[in-house]
């Protein structure tokens, strides 16, 4: 599959970058806040390559993936966001390994 | 020409991810982010899905980042994350491992799956990207056709969304829970 002279690996290769980027952050970070970022950049990996995919079989249907990954991840960010407010409220400045309230 | 773009914009994607995991500030990690985020609004371009583009530019870069900082902000979190100090013994190396394994995983997918995919087949008709029609009518015409009870569900999750944040954050009389 040829896109415009570059072929969907690039891409592939590209996201397969991104992914292990975000989730080498996501397990060493312990900022919740960063931690969310990375879980963005995982989420955009996955876009290029549905967006690439689908550019090389001619089908919208990538498009329309990364319109509800959009979605999702909109939502994501709401919840976890009013978490950490919430969090943060009861317990300033606490990281990730600081909550640990529910272990048995 | 293409790749060109390809490269710049490649390369800023992945300059940007790394500042996001290595900045220690929370404020310069949401920066960072956007630079990630407007690489892959181009490389959308490029994929001449221009809707997607304008969508990631402006939701992406401009709303969720904008709540990063706000949330950042107002939790006056934005002093620096000690990276020296490590909870767990050998987590950094752990992860490092982990991800030089998920990045070998994904890399095989890849690989196996390249023949597969050359194998399928270019879609024709409503859902066919080289039609007289721009990407935004066909993201449309199949989104509210095919798609139009995803996009109801989609709806319900957001109303889910918003009542959650309000009761996560809504602030009870007497400080009680």
């Amino acid at each position: 599959m040829d896109l415009g002279g570059l072929s969907v690996g690039w891409y592939l290769a590209l996201s397969v970058a991104l992914f292990t980027i975000g989730g080498v952050g996501l397990l060493v970070r312990r900022n919740p806040l960063v931690m969310f970022m990375c879980v963005e950049l995982m989420l955009n990996a996955v876009n290029v390559a549905f967006v690439a995919l689908g550019a090389g079989l001619n089908d919208v249907g990538g498009q329309i993936a990364v319109f509800f990954v959009l979605v999702v991840a909109a939502t994501e960010v709401v919840i976890g966001l009013a978490l950490v407010v919430a969090i943060n409220r009861r317990r300033a400045g606490a990281t990730a390994d600081d909550l640990t309230l529910l272990k048995g | 020409m293409v790749e060109t773009v390809f490269a710049v914009s490649a390369v800023l994607i992945l300059v940007g991810a790394v500042g996001v995991v290595l900045f220690r500030n929370p404020v310069h990690a949401a920066l960072s982010l956007v630079l990630t985020l407007i690489g892959v609004a181009v490389l959308f371009v490029l994929n001449d899905a221009h809707f997607l583009a304008a969508v990631q530019v402006v939701v992406y870069a401009g709303a969720i980042v904008i709540l990063f900082l706000f949330v950042i902000m107002l939790l006056g979190v934005d002093k620096a994350e000690k990276l020296r100090i490590e909870p767990i013994a050998g987590q950094r190396p752990l992860a490092v491992v982990i991800g030089a394994g998920l990045a070998a995983v994904l890399v095989t997918v890849v690989i196996i799956g390249a023949d597969v995919l050359t194998g399928w087949r270019r879609q024709s008709g409503e859902r066919a990207l080289d039609g007289a029609s721009t990407d935004i009518e066909r993201i449309g015409r199949v989104l509210f056709g095919e798609f139009a009870f995803a996009v109801e569900i989609t709806a319900a999750l957001l109303t889910v969304a918003v009542v959650g944040a309000v009761i996560l954050t809504r602030r009870t009389p007497r400080g009680e829970q």
